[in-house]
Protein backbone atom coordinates (compact mmCIF):
# COMPACT_ATOMS: atom_id res chain seq x y z
CA UNK A 1 0.00 0.00 0.00
CA UNK A 2 2.98 2.43 0.66
CA UNK A 3 4.32 1.80 -2.15
CA UNK A 4 1.13 2.65 -4.17
CA UNK A 5 0.36 5.90 -2.53
CA UNK A 6 3.85 6.86 -3.53
CA UNK A 7 3.22 6.11 -6.68
CA UNK A 8 0.31 8.18 -6.56
CA UNK A 9 2.33 11.23 -5.32
CA UNK A 10 4.83 10.29 -8.22
CA UNK A 11 1.97 11.00 -10.51
CA UNK A 12 0.94 13.84 -8.69
CA UNK A 13 4.64 15.38 -8.89
CA UNK A 14 4.51 14.90 -12.71
CA UNK A 15 1.88 16.91 -13.20
CA UNK A 16 3.13 19.58 -10.79
CA UNK A 17 6.30 19.74 -12.76
CA UNK A 18 4.61 20.83 -16.06
CA UNK A 19 5.63 23.94 -16.25
CA UNK A 20 3.04 26.90 -15.01
CA UNK A 21 3.08 28.45 -17.67
CA UNK A 22 1.21 25.73 -19.80
CA UNK A 23 -1.31 25.08 -16.85
CA UNK A 24 -2.32 28.51 -16.98
CA UNK A 25 -1.96 28.37 -20.56
CA UNK A 26 -4.08 25.28 -20.68
CA UNK A 27 -6.79 26.93 -17.57
CA UNK A 28 -7.26 30.23 -19.74
CA UNK A 29 -7.90 28.13 -23.35
CA UNK A 30 -10.26 26.18 -21.33
CA UNK A 31 -12.08 29.64 -20.23
CA UNK A 32 -12.58 30.94 -23.48
CA UNK A 33 -13.82 27.47 -24.52
CA UNK A 34 -16.41 27.02 -22.41
CA UNK A 35 -17.35 30.97 -22.47
CA UNK A 36 -17.84 30.38 -26.64
CA UNK A 37 -19.73 27.01 -25.81
CA UNK A 38 -22.15 28.81 -23.53
CA UNK A 39 -22.55 31.71 -25.80
CA UNK A 40 -23.14 29.21 -29.12
CA UNK A 41 -25.69 27.40 -26.69
CA UNK A 42 -28.04 31.00 -25.98
CA UNK A 43 -27.68 31.31 -29.87
CA UNK A 44 -29.10 27.90 -31.20
CA UNK A 45 -32.27 28.53 -29.06
CA UNK A 46 -32.49 31.88 -30.49
CA UNK A 47 -36.76 33.16 -29.48
CA UNK A 48 -35.74 31.90 -25.96
CA UNK A 49 -32.40 33.71 -25.32
CA UNK A 50 -34.35 36.77 -26.89
CA UNK A 51 -37.46 36.98 -24.71
CA UNK A 52 -34.77 36.42 -21.70
CA UNK A 53 -32.74 39.32 -23.05
CA UNK A 54 -35.98 41.61 -23.66
CA UNK A 55 -37.37 40.62 -20.37
CA UNK A 56 -33.97 41.68 -18.25
CA UNK A 57 -33.38 44.67 -21.12
CA UNK A 58 -37.23 45.99 -19.71
CA UNK A 59 -36.66 45.28 -16.25
CA UNK A 60 -32.99 47.32 -16.31
CA UNK A 61 -34.14 50.07 -19.35
CA UNK A 62 -36.71 51.31 -16.84
CA UNK A 63 -35.01 51.95 -13.10
CA UNK A 64 -32.22 53.56 -15.22
CA UNK A 65 -34.79 56.00 -17.48
CA UNK A 66 -36.21 56.93 -14.24
CA UNK A 67 -32.67 57.94 -13.05
CA UNK A 68 -31.81 60.23 -16.34
CA UNK A 69 -35.38 61.85 -16.03
CA UNK A 70 -34.47 62.61 -12.05
CA UNK A 71 -30.98 63.21 -12.98
CA UNK A 72 -32.55 66.33 -15.55
CA UNK A 73 -35.43 67.37 -13.11
CA UNK A 74 -32.65 67.56 -10.89
CA UNK A 75 -30.60 70.35 -13.09
CA UNK A 76 -33.98 72.54 -13.70
CA UNK A 77 -34.13 72.78 -9.90
CA UNK A 78 -30.90 74.04 -9.66
CA UNK A 79 -31.76 76.49 -12.71
CA UNK A 80 -34.38 77.63 -10.57
CA UNK A 81 -32.70 78.02 -7.17
CA UNK A 82 -29.98 80.33 -8.87
CA UNK A 83 -33.15 83.00 -10.04
CA UNK A 84 -34.70 83.10 -6.73
CA UNK A 85 -35.60 86.53 -5.16
CA UNK A 86 -37.14 87.26 -2.42
CA UNK A 87 -40.20 89.90 -2.66
CA UNK A 88 -40.39 92.06 0.44
CA UNK A 89 -44.09 94.13 0.90
CA UNK A 90 -43.29 97.11 3.22
CA UNK A 91 -46.05 98.31 5.26
CA UNK A 92 -48.89 100.83 4.55
CA UNK A 93 -47.71 103.57 6.38
CA UNK A 94 -44.02 103.50 5.09
CA UNK A 95 -42.86 106.88 3.00
CA UNK A 96 -40.61 106.66 0.38
CA UNK A 97 -37.53 107.84 1.77
CA UNK A 98 -37.79 105.45 4.72
CA UNK A 99 -38.22 102.61 1.67
CA UNK A 100 -34.96 103.53 0.49
CA UNK A 101 -33.72 103.57 3.78
CA UNK A 102 -34.36 99.78 4.35
CA UNK A 103 -32.86 99.23 0.75
CA UNK A 104 -29.64 100.77 1.91
CA UNK A 105 -29.85 98.80 4.87
CA UNK A 106 -30.24 95.42 2.59
CA UNK A 107 -28.03 96.22 -0.02
CA UNK A 108 -25.32 95.89 3.08
CA UNK A 109 -25.77 92.81 3.60
CA UNK A 110 -23.00 90.57 2.75
CA UNK A 111 -26.02 87.78 1.42
CA UNK A 112 -27.35 89.96 -0.84
CA UNK A 113 -26.67 90.97 -4.12
CA UNK A 114 -28.84 93.33 -5.39
CA UNK A 115 -32.27 95.40 -4.27
CA UNK A 116 -34.34 96.62 -6.49
CA UNK A 117 -37.52 99.14 -4.38
CA UNK A 118 -40.98 99.20 -6.45
CA UNK A 119 -42.59 102.15 -5.05
CA UNK A 120 -46.36 101.59 -5.01
CA UNK A 121 -46.64 104.08 -8.34
CA UNK A 122 -44.71 102.00 -10.43
CA UNK A 123 -45.79 98.77 -8.92
CA UNK A 124 -49.88 100.05 -9.75
CA UNK A 125 -48.68 101.27 -13.35
CA UNK A 126 -47.16 97.79 -13.90
CA UNK A 127 -50.39 95.77 -12.05
CA UNK A 128 -52.44 98.58 -14.16
CA UNK A 129 -50.87 97.62 -17.43
CA UNK A 130 -50.49 93.34 -16.79
CA UNK A 131 -53.78 93.05 -15.42
CA UNK A 132 -56.69 94.15 -17.37
CA UNK A 133 -58.55 95.25 -14.67
CA UNK A 134 -57.79 98.97 -15.42
CA UNK A 135 -61.54 100.12 -15.27
CA UNK A 136 -61.71 98.85 -12.20
CA UNK A 137 -58.75 100.30 -10.42
CA UNK A 138 -60.31 103.49 -11.12
CA UNK A 139 -62.82 103.23 -9.08
CA UNK A 140 -60.09 102.87 -6.27
CA UNK A 141 -59.48 105.92 -4.30
CA UNK A 142 -56.63 105.21 -3.25
CA UNK A 143 -53.30 103.07 -4.50
CA UNK A 144 -54.11 100.01 -2.48
CA UNK A 145 -50.29 98.57 -3.52
CA UNK A 146 -47.05 98.75 -0.65
CA UNK A 147 -43.62 100.23 -1.55
CA UNK A 148 -41.70 96.50 -2.34
CA UNK A 149 -38.23 95.19 -2.47
CA UNK A 150 -36.86 92.75 -4.62
CA UNK A 151 -33.78 90.86 -2.89
CA UNK A 152 -31.53 89.12 -4.54
CA UNK A 153 -29.93 86.68 -2.85
CA UNK A 154 -25.49 86.60 -3.72
CA UNK A 155 -24.57 83.91 -5.29
CA UNK A 156 -23.47 81.74 -1.51
CA UNK A 157 -26.93 82.22 -0.99
CA UNK A 158 -28.74 80.76 -3.57
CA UNK A 159 -29.47 77.54 -2.16
CA UNK A 160 -32.51 76.01 -0.31
CA UNK A 161 -31.04 77.01 3.26
CA UNK A 162 -29.39 80.25 2.08
CA UNK A 163 -32.67 81.70 0.84
CA UNK A 164 -34.42 80.60 3.57
CA UNK A 165 -32.10 82.59 5.77
CA UNK A 166 -32.24 85.63 3.81
CA UNK A 167 -35.99 85.64 3.77
CA UNK A 168 -35.92 85.61 7.92
CA UNK A 169 -33.59 88.37 8.38
CA UNK A 170 -35.67 90.42 5.62
CA UNK A 171 -38.68 89.45 7.78
CA UNK A 172 -37.41 90.86 10.97
CA UNK A 173 -36.51 94.40 9.61
CA UNK A 174 -38.87 97.31 10.83
CA UNK A 175 -41.31 98.32 8.40
CA UNK A 176 -41.32 94.77 6.17
CA UNK A 177 -45.12 93.63 6.67
CA UNK A 178 -44.87 90.45 4.40
CA UNK A 179 -42.17 88.60 2.86
CA UNK A 180 -42.62 86.34 -0.39
CA UNK A 181 -40.47 84.03 -2.17
CA UNK A 182 -40.81 80.69 -4.28
CA UNK A 183 -39.15 78.98 -1.76
CA UNK A 184 -41.63 77.13 -1.48
CA UNK A 185 -42.28 75.94 -4.45
CA UNK A 186 -38.82 75.01 -4.48
CA UNK A 187 -38.88 73.06 -1.73
CA UNK A 188 -41.44 71.18 -3.15
CA UNK A 189 -39.43 70.14 -5.90
CA UNK A 190 -36.51 69.36 -3.92
CA UNK A 191 -38.39 67.00 -1.76
CA UNK A 192 -40.51 65.49 -4.71
CA UNK A 193 -36.56 64.80 -6.41
CA UNK A 194 -34.88 63.59 -2.80
CA UNK A 195 -38.59 61.77 -2.50
CA UNK A 196 -38.55 59.92 -6.47
CA UNK A 197 -34.69 59.56 -6.14
CA UNK A 198 -34.99 57.03 -3.05
CA UNK A 199 -38.22 55.60 -4.61
CA UNK A 200 -36.38 54.94 -8.54
CA UNK A 201 -33.70 53.51 -5.93
CA UNK A 202 -36.01 50.56 -4.19
CA UNK A 203 -38.17 50.35 -7.90
CA UNK A 204 -34.35 49.37 -9.20
CA UNK A 205 -33.40 47.17 -6.25
CA UNK A 206 -36.77 45.13 -6.87
CA UNK A 207 -36.15 45.19 -10.58
CA UNK A 208 -32.38 43.83 -9.99
CA UNK A 209 -33.78 41.14 -7.49
CA UNK A 210 -36.44 40.39 -10.41
CA UNK A 211 -33.62 39.89 -12.99
CA UNK A 212 -31.36 37.79 -10.62
CA UNK A 213 -34.83 35.32 -9.96
CA UNK A 214 -34.98 35.59 -13.59
CA UNK A 215 -31.98 34.52 -14.05
CA UNK A 216 -31.85 31.75 -11.69
CA UNK A 217 -35.03 30.02 -13.09
CA UNK A 218 -33.55 30.15 -17.04
CA UNK A 219 -29.97 28.93 -15.76
CA UNK A 220 -31.79 26.38 -13.43
CA UNK A 221 -34.05 25.09 -16.88
CA UNK A 222 -30.27 24.87 -18.33
CA UNK A 223 -29.26 22.85 -15.69
CA UNK A 224 -32.31 20.19 -15.95
CA UNK A 225 -31.05 20.13 -19.69
CA UNK A 226 -27.59 19.41 -19.19
CA UNK A 227 -27.74 17.04 -16.33
CA UNK A 228 -26.39 14.21 -18.24
CA UNK A 229 -23.62 16.06 -18.50
CA UNK A 230 -23.20 17.26 -15.36
CA UNK A 231 -23.26 13.56 -14.07
CA UNK A 232 -20.90 12.40 -16.03
CA UNK A 233 -18.28 15.57 -15.28
CA UNK A 234 -18.81 14.56 -11.81
CA UNK A 235 -18.45 11.01 -12.54
CA UNK A 236 -14.61 11.47 -14.19
CA UNK A 237 -13.72 13.97 -11.16
CA UNK A 238 -14.69 17.51 -12.67
CA UNK A 239 -14.23 19.77 -9.26
CA UNK A 240 -17.48 22.04 -8.72
CA UNK A 241 -15.74 24.75 -9.96
CA UNK A 242 -15.68 23.02 -13.09
CA UNK A 243 -19.04 21.89 -13.50
CA UNK A 244 -20.36 25.32 -12.74
CA UNK A 245 -18.17 27.33 -14.94
CA UNK A 246 -20.59 26.68 -18.16
CA UNK A 247 -23.61 27.84 -16.38
CA UNK A 248 -21.93 30.88 -14.58
CA UNK A 249 -20.75 32.20 -18.48
CA UNK A 250 -24.76 30.95 -19.31
CA UNK A 251 -25.70 34.13 -16.70
CA UNK A 252 -23.03 36.34 -17.80
CA UNK A 253 -24.15 36.29 -21.60
CA UNK A 254 -28.07 36.86 -20.64
CA UNK A 255 -26.66 40.02 -18.61
CA UNK A 256 -24.79 41.35 -21.55
CA UNK A 257 -27.63 40.46 -23.85
CA UNK A 258 -29.75 42.27 -21.50
CA UNK A 259 -27.56 45.36 -20.92
CA UNK A 260 -27.67 45.70 -24.29
CA UNK A 261 -31.57 45.63 -25.00
CA UNK A 262 -31.74 47.97 -21.95
CA UNK A 263 -29.40 50.51 -23.88
CA UNK A 264 -31.24 49.89 -27.44
CA UNK A 265 -34.57 50.15 -25.40
CA UNK A 266 -33.42 53.78 -23.66
CA UNK A 267 -31.95 54.98 -27.04
CA UNK A 268 -35.13 54.24 -28.77
CA UNK A 269 -37.52 56.22 -26.15
CA UNK A 270 -35.20 58.71 -25.78
CA UNK A 271 -35.10 59.42 -29.32
CA UNK A 272 -38.78 59.04 -29.25
CA UNK A 273 -39.11 62.09 -26.38
CA UNK A 274 -36.68 64.42 -27.18
CA UNK A 275 -38.91 66.49 -29.94
CA UNK A 276 -41.89 66.83 -27.44
CA UNK A 277 -39.61 67.36 -24.29
CA UNK A 278 -37.65 70.45 -26.34
CA UNK A 279 -41.18 72.05 -27.35
CA UNK A 280 -42.70 71.49 -23.52
CA UNK A 281 -39.18 72.78 -22.53
CA UNK A 282 -39.58 75.66 -24.87
CA UNK A 283 -42.52 76.70 -23.63
CA UNK A 284 -41.82 77.35 -20.77
CA UNK A 285 -38.57 78.60 -21.36
CA UNK A 286 -36.05 76.16 -19.18
CA UNK A 287 -33.56 74.51 -19.78
CA UNK A 288 -34.55 71.18 -19.08
CA UNK A 289 -33.31 69.15 -21.61
CA UNK A 290 -32.84 64.96 -21.59
CA UNK A 291 -29.98 63.67 -21.15
CA UNK A 292 -28.90 59.85 -22.34
CA UNK A 293 -26.51 57.53 -20.96
CA UNK A 294 -22.59 58.38 -21.23
CA UNK A 295 -20.62 56.24 -22.37
CA UNK A 296 -19.36 55.33 -18.91
CA UNK A 297 -22.59 55.32 -18.08
CA UNK A 298 -23.42 52.46 -20.41
CA UNK A 299 -20.55 50.39 -19.73
CA UNK A 300 -21.93 50.58 -15.99
CA UNK A 301 -25.08 49.63 -16.90
CA UNK A 302 -23.71 46.33 -19.00
CA UNK A 303 -21.18 45.33 -16.37
CA UNK A 304 -24.04 45.80 -13.76
CA UNK A 305 -26.30 43.71 -15.94
CA UNK A 306 -23.72 40.84 -16.57
CA UNK A 307 -22.80 40.81 -12.94
CA UNK A 308 -26.89 40.54 -12.30
CA UNK A 309 -27.11 37.41 -14.85
CA UNK A 310 -23.88 36.54 -12.86
CA UNK A 311 -25.31 35.95 -9.94
CA UNK A 312 -28.42 34.88 -10.56
CA UNK A 313 -26.43 31.88 -12.57
CA UNK A 314 -24.45 31.43 -9.25
CA UNK A 315 -27.98 31.10 -6.89
CA UNK A 316 -29.68 28.61 -9.01
CA UNK A 317 -26.05 26.48 -9.48
CA UNK A 318 -25.44 27.11 -5.77
CA UNK A 319 -28.91 25.29 -5.62
CA UNK A 320 -29.31 22.52 -7.81
CA UNK A 321 -26.10 21.68 -9.24
CA UNK A 322 -24.34 20.56 -5.90
CA UNK A 323 -27.65 18.24 -5.59
CA UNK A 324 -26.57 16.06 -8.79
CA UNK A 325 -24.77 13.70 -7.42
CA UNK A 326 -23.21 10.20 -10.12
CA UNK A 327 -24.48 8.05 -7.19
CA UNK A 328 -27.80 7.56 -9.45
CA UNK A 329 -26.08 6.63 -12.66
CA UNK A 330 -24.41 3.84 -11.36
CA UNK A 331 -27.62 2.29 -11.09
CA UNK A 332 -28.51 -0.98 -9.41
CA UNK B 1 -4.41 -0.59 -4.27
CA UNK B 2 -7.85 -0.82 -2.63
CA UNK B 3 -8.31 -2.04 0.87
CA UNK B 4 -11.77 -2.17 3.03
CA UNK B 5 -11.40 -2.82 6.89
CA UNK B 6 -14.52 -3.75 8.43
CA UNK B 7 -16.81 -1.73 5.88
CA UNK B 8 -20.66 -1.85 6.72
CA UNK B 9 -23.04 0.33 4.75
CA UNK B 10 -26.24 0.51 6.07
CA UNK B 11 -29.18 2.77 3.90
CA UNK B 12 -31.59 4.16 5.97
CA UNK B 13 -31.42 3.04 9.51
CA UNK B 14 -32.82 -0.53 8.71
CA UNK B 15 -31.12 -1.73 5.61
CA UNK B 16 -28.16 -2.91 5.60
CA UNK B 17 -26.33 -3.05 2.30
CA UNK B 18 -22.99 -4.57 3.35
CA UNK B 19 -21.82 -5.63 6.42
CA UNK B 20 -18.25 -6.00 8.27
CA UNK B 21 -16.59 -6.27 4.64
CA UNK B 22 -12.56 -7.14 4.29
CA UNK B 23 -10.75 -7.52 1.53
CA UNK B 24 -7.39 -5.98 -0.07
CA UNK B 25 -6.53 -5.77 -4.19
CA UNK B 26 -3.24 -5.10 -5.09
CA UNK B 27 -1.57 -3.29 -8.12
CA UNK B 28 -2.11 -4.92 -11.60
CA UNK B 29 -4.64 -7.36 -10.28
CA UNK B 30 -7.71 -7.92 -11.90
CA UNK B 31 -10.52 -9.23 -9.84
CA UNK B 32 -14.66 -10.12 -10.27
CA UNK B 33 -17.40 -9.22 -7.61
CA UNK B 34 -20.10 -11.52 -8.24
CA UNK B 35 -23.89 -11.81 -6.00
CA UNK B 36 -27.40 -12.27 -6.00
CA UNK B 37 -29.34 -9.21 -7.57
CA UNK B 38 -29.41 -6.96 -4.11
CA UNK B 39 -26.21 -8.33 -2.82
CA UNK B 40 -24.65 -5.08 -2.40
CA UNK B 41 -22.06 -5.04 -5.60
CA UNK B 42 -22.74 -1.57 -6.88
CA UNK B 43 -22.76 -0.65 -3.32
CA UNK B 44 -19.22 -1.53 -2.94
CA UNK B 45 -18.18 0.49 -6.02
CA UNK B 46 -19.64 3.32 -5.32
CA UNK B 47 -17.95 3.28 -1.82
CA UNK B 48 -14.38 2.88 -4.09
CA UNK B 49 -15.88 5.93 -5.95
CA UNK B 50 -17.16 7.99 -2.85
CA UNK B 51 -20.41 8.60 -4.67
CA UNK B 52 -21.18 6.88 -1.01
CA UNK B 53 -19.64 7.24 2.32
CA UNK B 54 -19.68 3.41 4.77
CA UNK B 55 -21.69 4.01 7.82
CA UNK B 56 -18.34 2.06 9.53
CA UNK B 57 -15.17 0.88 9.03
CA UNK B 58 -12.46 2.37 6.52
CA UNK B 59 -12.26 2.53 2.88
CA UNK B 60 -8.66 3.08 1.52
CA UNK B 61 -7.65 4.20 -2.03
CA UNK B 62 -3.87 4.44 -3.37
CA UNK B 63 -3.05 4.78 0.26
CA UNK B 64 -6.14 7.52 1.04
CA UNK B 65 -8.38 6.77 3.33
CA UNK B 66 -11.80 8.09 1.75
CA UNK B 67 -13.84 8.27 4.91
CA UNK B 68 -12.96 11.15 6.45
CA UNK B 69 -11.90 12.55 2.70
CA UNK B 70 -13.43 16.69 2.36
CA UNK B 71 -16.45 16.57 -0.33
CA UNK B 72 -13.97 19.38 -2.43
CA UNK B 73 -11.34 16.86 -2.57
CA UNK B 74 -13.53 13.80 -4.20
CA UNK B 75 -12.77 14.95 -7.69
CA UNK B 76 -9.23 14.64 -7.36
CA UNK B 77 -9.41 10.93 -5.59
CA UNK B 78 -11.75 9.92 -9.05
CA UNK B 79 -9.38 11.62 -11.63
CA UNK B 80 -7.60 8.36 -9.96
CA UNK B 81 -10.30 5.87 -10.89
CA UNK B 82 -11.47 4.72 -14.38
CA UNK B 83 -15.24 3.62 -14.41
CA UNK B 84 -17.25 1.41 -16.92
CA UNK B 85 -21.05 1.04 -16.84
CA UNK B 86 -23.70 -0.81 -17.85
CA UNK B 87 -25.36 1.93 -18.95
CA UNK B 88 -22.36 3.68 -20.23
CA UNK B 89 -23.59 7.00 -19.68
CA UNK B 90 -21.90 8.54 -23.53
CA UNK B 91 -23.71 11.81 -24.01
CA UNK B 92 -24.92 11.99 -27.08
CA UNK B 93 -24.32 16.11 -28.08
CA UNK B 94 -20.70 15.16 -28.76
CA UNK B 95 -18.61 13.10 -31.00
CA UNK B 96 -16.83 10.18 -29.62
CA UNK B 97 -14.05 11.35 -29.35
CA UNK B 98 -15.23 14.66 -26.97
CA UNK B 99 -16.73 11.83 -25.25
CA UNK B 100 -13.38 10.07 -24.37
CA UNK B 101 -11.48 13.46 -24.14
CA UNK B 102 -13.73 14.53 -20.64
CA UNK B 103 -11.49 13.02 -17.83
CA UNK B 104 -8.65 15.19 -19.83
CA UNK B 105 -11.13 18.06 -19.65
CA UNK B 106 -11.87 18.41 -16.37
CA UNK B 107 -8.12 17.95 -15.47
CA UNK B 108 -7.13 20.88 -17.50
CA UNK B 109 -5.24 19.03 -20.10
CA UNK B 110 -3.78 21.07 -22.62
CA UNK B 111 -5.08 20.28 -25.60
CA UNK B 112 -2.50 18.89 -27.86
CA UNK B 113 -2.13 16.08 -24.84
CA UNK B 114 -5.18 15.58 -25.08
CA UNK B 115 -6.00 14.82 -29.01
CA UNK B 116 -2.79 12.33 -28.37
CA UNK B 117 -4.19 10.72 -25.46
CA UNK B 118 -7.80 9.66 -26.58
CA UNK B 119 -6.15 8.31 -30.23
CA UNK B 120 -4.13 6.39 -28.04
CA UNK B 121 -7.28 5.27 -25.59
CA UNK B 122 -9.37 4.97 -29.12
CA UNK B 123 -6.86 2.78 -30.71
CA UNK B 124 -6.32 0.39 -27.56
CA UNK B 125 -10.03 -0.42 -27.89
CA UNK B 126 -10.17 -0.69 -31.34
CA UNK B 127 -12.39 2.38 -32.27
CA UNK B 128 -9.76 5.18 -33.67
CA UNK B 129 -11.36 5.50 -37.00
CA UNK B 130 -15.36 6.45 -35.31
CA UNK B 131 -13.70 9.37 -33.31
CA UNK B 132 -16.05 11.60 -35.10
CA UNK B 133 -18.83 9.66 -34.66
CA UNK B 134 -21.73 10.04 -32.37
CA UNK B 135 -22.10 7.29 -30.06
CA UNK B 136 -25.65 7.00 -31.49
CA UNK B 137 -24.17 5.58 -34.32
CA UNK B 138 -22.21 2.92 -33.10
CA UNK B 139 -23.59 -0.47 -31.67
CA UNK B 140 -23.77 -1.48 -27.93
CA UNK B 141 -20.35 -3.46 -27.94
CA UNK B 142 -18.96 -0.44 -29.61
CA UNK B 143 -20.75 2.53 -27.21
CA UNK B 144 -19.29 -0.04 -24.27
CA UNK B 145 -15.60 -0.17 -25.48
CA UNK B 146 -16.26 3.93 -26.10
CA UNK B 147 -17.66 3.80 -22.21
CA UNK B 148 -14.12 1.76 -21.40
CA UNK B 149 -11.75 4.05 -23.87
CA UNK B 150 -12.94 7.36 -21.67
CA UNK B 151 -12.27 5.24 -18.30
CA UNK B 152 -8.59 4.52 -19.07
CA UNK B 153 -7.82 7.72 -21.16
CA UNK B 154 -6.04 9.49 -18.41
CA UNK B 155 -3.95 6.27 -17.44
CA UNK B 156 -6.10 5.90 -13.69
CA UNK B 157 -4.31 3.20 -11.47
CA UNK B 158 -7.60 1.51 -10.54
CA UNK B 159 -10.49 0.76 -13.06
CA UNK B 160 -14.11 -0.35 -11.80
CA UNK B 161 -16.68 -1.60 -13.73
CA UNK B 162 -20.35 -2.42 -12.89
CA UNK B 163 -21.96 -5.06 -15.08
CA UNK B 164 -19.79 -3.97 -18.02
CA UNK B 165 -21.23 -7.26 -20.39
CA UNK B 166 -24.83 -6.93 -19.15
CA UNK B 167 -26.08 -7.14 -22.47
CA UNK B 168 -23.39 -7.94 -24.71
CA UNK B 169 -23.50 -11.15 -26.76
CA UNK B 170 -20.76 -13.71 -25.70
CA UNK B 171 -18.16 -12.80 -28.20
CA UNK B 172 -18.72 -9.60 -27.03
CA UNK B 173 -18.13 -9.87 -23.89
CA UNK B 174 -14.87 -12.03 -24.00
CA UNK B 175 -13.38 -9.56 -25.94
CA UNK B 176 -14.07 -6.67 -23.39
CA UNK B 177 -12.60 -9.06 -20.58
CA UNK B 178 -9.51 -9.62 -22.89
CA UNK B 179 -9.23 -5.10 -22.85
CA UNK B 180 -9.70 -5.08 -19.05
CA UNK B 181 -6.71 -8.34 -18.78
CA UNK B 182 -4.90 -6.27 -20.59
CA UNK B 183 -4.76 -2.89 -18.89
CA UNK B 184 -4.56 -5.27 -14.93
CA UNK B 185 -1.08 -6.27 -16.99
CA UNK B 186 0.29 -2.92 -17.47
CA UNK B 187 -0.30 -2.51 -13.74
CA UNK B 188 -4.06 -1.11 -13.76
CA UNK B 189 -6.13 -2.84 -10.54
CA UNK B 190 -9.19 -3.97 -11.96
CA UNK B 191 -12.40 -4.90 -10.24
CA UNK B 192 -15.43 -5.81 -11.80
CA UNK B 193 -18.74 -6.58 -10.99
CA UNK B 194 -20.52 -9.44 -12.89
CA UNK B 195 -23.59 -11.79 -13.20
CA UNK B 196 -22.08 -13.69 -15.70
CA UNK B 197 -20.80 -17.03 -13.62
CA UNK B 198 -20.00 -18.92 -16.99
CA UNK B 199 -17.69 -15.29 -18.23
CA UNK B 200 -15.91 -15.78 -14.30
CA UNK B 201 -15.17 -19.18 -14.14
CA UNK B 202 -13.79 -19.34 -17.91
CA UNK B 203 -11.00 -16.89 -16.50
CA UNK B 204 -9.77 -18.19 -13.77
CA UNK B 205 -9.65 -15.44 -11.78
CA UNK B 206 -9.51 -14.06 -8.13
CA UNK B 207 -13.42 -13.78 -7.36
CA UNK B 208 -15.17 -11.83 -4.53
CA UNK B 209 -18.71 -12.93 -3.79
CA UNK B 210 -21.12 -11.39 -1.93
CA UNK B 211 -23.97 -12.59 -0.36
CA UNK B 212 -26.41 -9.96 1.62
CA UNK B 213 -23.91 -7.98 2.19
CA UNK B 214 -21.27 -10.42 3.70
CA UNK B 215 -18.61 -11.25 1.71
CA UNK B 216 -18.18 -14.95 1.27
CA UNK B 217 -15.59 -16.14 -0.29
CA UNK B 218 -12.46 -14.52 -2.51
CA UNK B 219 -10.86 -12.83 0.60
CA UNK B 220 -7.64 -13.74 0.79
CA UNK B 221 -7.39 -15.54 -2.41
CA UNK B 222 -4.67 -13.27 -3.19
CA UNK B 223 -3.06 -14.13 -0.13
CA UNK B 224 -0.43 -11.21 0.46
CA UNK B 225 -2.56 -7.77 0.92
CA UNK B 226 -2.47 -7.96 4.67
CA UNK B 227 1.58 -7.30 4.06
N1 LIG C 1 -29.57 4.66 -2.57
C1 LIG C 1 -30.10 3.59 -1.93
N2 LIG C 1 -31.00 3.78 -0.95
C2 LIG C 1 -31.51 2.73 -0.28
N3 LIG C 1 -31.19 1.45 -0.52
C3 LIG C 1 -30.29 1.21 -1.48
C4 LIG C 1 -29.70 2.26 -2.24
N4 LIG C 1 -28.84 1.72 -3.12
C5 LIG C 1 -28.90 0.39 -2.93
N5 LIG C 1 -29.78 0.08 -1.95
C6 LIG C 1 -30.06 -1.27 -1.46
O1 LIG C 1 -28.86 -1.88 -1.10
C7 LIG C 1 -28.84 -3.23 -1.53
C8 LIG C 1 -27.64 -3.51 -2.39
O2 LIG C 1 -27.79 -2.78 -3.58
P1 LIG C 1 -26.74 -2.87 -4.76
O3 LIG C 1 -27.17 -1.93 -5.79
O4 LIG C 1 -25.40 -2.71 -4.22
O5 LIG C 1 -26.97 -4.36 -5.28
P2 LIG C 1 -26.25 -5.11 -6.46
O6 LIG C 1 -25.49 -6.21 -5.85
O7 LIG C 1 -25.53 -4.15 -7.29
O8 LIG C 1 -27.50 -5.67 -7.26
P3 LIG C 1 -27.66 -5.90 -8.83
O9 LIG C 1 -26.92 -7.13 -9.16
O10 LIG C 1 -29.12 -6.06 -9.00
O11 LIG C 1 -27.12 -4.70 -9.49
C9 LIG C 1 -30.15 -3.49 -2.25
O12 LIG C 1 -31.01 -4.19 -1.39
C10 LIG C 1 -30.69 -2.11 -2.54
O13 LIG C 1 -32.09 -2.10 -2.41
MG1 LIG D 1 -25.64 -3.42 -9.24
Amino acid sequence: MANESRRQQSRGAKSGRSPWREQAESYLSHHHKVARDSARRLWQSPLASMMTWTVMGVALALPVALMLLLASLEGVSAGWESSARVTAYLGDSVSIDEAQALKATVTDDSRVAEVELIDRDTALEEFRASSGLEDALDYLDENPLPHTLLVTPSESSRTADGVEMLLTVVEGLDGVERVQVDLGWLQRLNAMTDLLGRAVWALAMLLAAAVVLVIGNTVRLAIENRRDEILVAKLVGGTDAFVRRPFLYTGAWFGLGGGIVALILLQLSLWWLSGPVERLAGLYRSEFSLNGLSLDGALALIIAAMLLGWLGAWLAVKRHLDDIEPGEIAGG
Amino acid sequence: MIEFRQVTKRYGSDHTALRQVNFGLERGELVFLTGHSGAGKSTLLKLIMVMERPSAGEVIVGGQVLNTLPRRQVPYIRRHIGVVFQNHQLLFDRTVFDNVAMPLEVMGTPARDIGRRVRAALDKVGLLSKEKMNPLQLSGGEQQRVGIARAVVNKPPVLLADEPTGNLDPDLSADIMRLFAEFSQVGVTVLIASHDIALINDLGRRTLTLDHGRLTAGVGAAGSWHG
